[in-house]
């Protein structure tokens, strides 16, 4: 494991970790810590708990018992809004973005600024705001969509705005649920280089399970197994474990 | 650029044109008795407006509008009522000086909690605060325990009941079921006859127009986006660093304020206010004429809620039986065959001919479409 590393050095810091319903052990006693600018992918096979798992650093989810550091903030007793403001985003499975807004009215509202209820009403839309909308539309390849009603995009520029909405949050950490899941071959390519590009100075975790897309973005890769974990290491290195074989990739 | 804070280019149009229709054409053509029925109609407008606000924008369905369209209208009926009631009008009763229903109930003193009313300035900040507070109360209450949809329509119609059963019940303070009756005077100046009906109209519509700049303001500020995103991606909001609970309350708290304007034009303009406004049935009446106006458009809550309270009154007046009837196929037809209502029908099949009437008799400027969308403006 992990027992020469100092605690304080992560960005995230996971800990006993647990969650139960109604007596199933989702995720069971998990621990593991993600660093600085690291890119961390997490497979498993279906009912893994790897969805769970970002539900609970995210505060969809409360947790039964255990800790989740985030820069040294306890994030189990935090509001999800709350968390969001520490510099943690996430992205849905399926793509949940606004389709009765513009794409530029998408992005807007997730410019963290005016966030609460007076900020809302009193927000402006200034040049600040309009450049960095602008900025974020161009890297998500949607720069001459901005003013096209949501709904009208297609299944993977859905997905690359909602990458969007939380690039323009500028996140520390970066959660991505399946973020190629639908997608076609040259958006996956796309989405690969999108990816590249966003994480620098920032830590992103990503569920995924297309095997050439982990190999290809991942510093590192956790293998779950019914709420626990079964490996963990560079991609090499789960690979050829022969438990992860046996669970997971021999399928 | 036609991206102003309170309204865009065709939006202005649509506002002039119900002022236009509001203050000179209905003043025109309608006697006081009749444009007195139209301020009453009035009185739900603002109702209507406020749930374009929470229902339609923020997707939270109230169902017990009557809650605090009865709070502003008994706030305003007790401020008139202690007017009409001053010794010199009351000498006959063996209380003198304390409402009529009070002396018939056997109260021989006016209740600590009615001794306020006597200040016109105290009404109106509790016609304001009084529905705003219990608004407040129930939907913290509701909404940061992520209490929502159907539960929190239900719950609202309880109160609903509640609150009838309340005032009902509480005779001697309220005035029970026939409520506050023979209001007379508001300052000294008597509501009653015809010139202080059309002044009282005057007034309504000013307020309404108000109200409507308000709710136009909302729909225009960031806050309407976050109220829409709501509506349809509500954990998407909140895991874009917003308290949804918050805004929430809020949207309830300005379709609350807006229920109890109109109550209070309600006590005004009708003269009297009982508790079969406050109720689960005519709550309901309420988000009837937000469903046939269009949920989503402020301009057509106010026509929704003149047409059917129009079509109501002459219809049962003919057929008293089926009007009830009447009113729920209206509903339920609505909701099937054009859920965006009048609004929806106007947007879909009138406006784009008369767009085309105008481009084909004067060509766009170039570059109009441009600049015009630049932005992000919203495309309505």
């Amino acid at each position: 494991m992990l027992v020469g590393h100092q605690p304080k050095e992560f960005l995230l810091a996971v800990e006993g970790l647990t969650v139960s319903f109604d007596g199933f052990k989702a995720v069971n006693d998990l621990s593991f810590y993600v660093d600085e600018n690291e890119i961390r992918v997490i497979i498993g096979p279906n009912g893994a708990g790897k969805t769970t798992v970002l539900d609970l650093i995210c505060g969809k989810t409360k947790a039964t018992s255990g800790s989740i550091q985030f820069r040294g903030k306890e994030l189990t007793r935090m509001k999800e809004n709350e968390i969001v403001k520490t510099g943690v985003g996430r992205k849905f499975q399926n793509p949940s973005i606004y389709d009765d807004l513009t794409v530029f009215e998408n992005l807007e509202i997730s410019y963290p600024r005016g966030r609460s209820v007076f900020g809302a009403l009193t927000f402006t839309r200034d040049a600040a705001v309009r450049d960095r909308v602008h900025e974020v539309a161009e890297m998500i390849f949607l720069k001459d969509r901005l003013n096209m009603s949501a709904d009208l995009l297609s299944h993977g520029q859905k997905q690359w705005l909602e990458i969007g909405m939380l690039l323009i949050q500028d996140p520390d950490l970066l959660m991505l649920d399946e973020p190629v899941a639908g997608m076609s071959v040259s958006e996956r390519a796309k989405t690969a280089e999108l990816l590249n590009r966003i994480i620098k100075n920032r830590s992103v975790l990503v569920i995924e399970h297309d095997m050439k897309f982990v190999e290809d973005i991942a510093h590192k890769v956790t293998v779950l197994h019914q709420g626990q974990i079964l490996s963990e290491g560079t991609m090499d290195k789960v690979q050829n474990d022969p438990k992860v074989i046996e669970v997971y990739l021999g399928h | 650029m036609t991206d102003n804070r309170f309204f865009n280019r065709s939006e202005l149009i649509g506002i002039l044109l119900l002022a236009v229709f509001l203050v000179v054409v209905l003043p025109l053509t309608l006697d006081v008795f009749r444009l007195n029925l139209v301020a009453k109609y009035l009185t739900y407008a603002f109702v209507a407006l406020g749930l374009v606000v929470c229902w339609g924008y923020g997707g939270i369905l109230s169902l017990g509008q009557g809650v605090f369209f009865g709070l502003g209208g008994y706030c305003m009926a007790m401020f008139l009522k202690l007017e009409a009631s001053s010794v010199e009008n009351t000498k006959i009763q063996s209380t003198p000086g304390i409402p009529d229903f009070m002396d018939w109930n056997q109260i021989t003193s006016l209740p600590l909690f009615w001794k306020p009313f006597h200040s016109l300035t105290f009404t109106i900040a509790a016609i304001i605060l009084v529905p705003g507070i219990f608004a407040l109360i129930i939907g913290t209450a509701m909404f940061k325990r992520r209490v929502g949809g159907t539960y929190f329509a239900i719950i609202t119609q309880a109160v609903a009941a509640i609150l009838t059963i309340l005032i009902v019940g509480q005779q001697g303070y309220t005035g029970g079921i026939n409520g506050m009756t023979d209001l007379r005077t508001l300052k000294g100046w008597d509501i009653r006859p015809d010139h202080a009906k059309v002044v009282l109209y005057f007034f309504e519509v000013g307020c309404l127009f108000v109200c409507i700049m308000i709710a136009q303001f909302i729909r225009h500020s960031k806050l309407g986006r976050i109220l829409v995103a709501m509506r349809e991606k509500e954990d998407r909001v909140r895991f874009s660093g917003y308290s949804v609970a918050n805004f929430k309350i809020f949207a309830f708290c300005i379709a609350a304020v807006y229920a109890a304007i109109g109550g209070a034009m309600f006590a005004l303009n009708v003269g009297f206010m009982s508790p079969s406004f406050v109720g689960i049935v005519p709550s309901i009446e309420m988000v009837i004429y937000t469903a046939v106006g269009g949920r989503l458009s402020i301009l057509g809550a106010v026509y929704g809620t003149l047409l059917v309270n129009f079509a109501k009154t002459s219809l049962s007046e003919t057929f008293p039986e089926l009007w009830l009837f009447g009113l729920g196929g209206l509903f339920i037809a609505v909701v099937l065959a054009f859920p965006n209502g009048l609004a929806g029908i106007w947007g879909d099949y009138v406006q784009p001919r008369i767009d085309r009437l105008i481009s084909l008799r004067k060509p766009k400027p170039e570059g109009w479409t441009d600049s015009s969308v630049a932005d992000g403006a919203p495309a309505e």
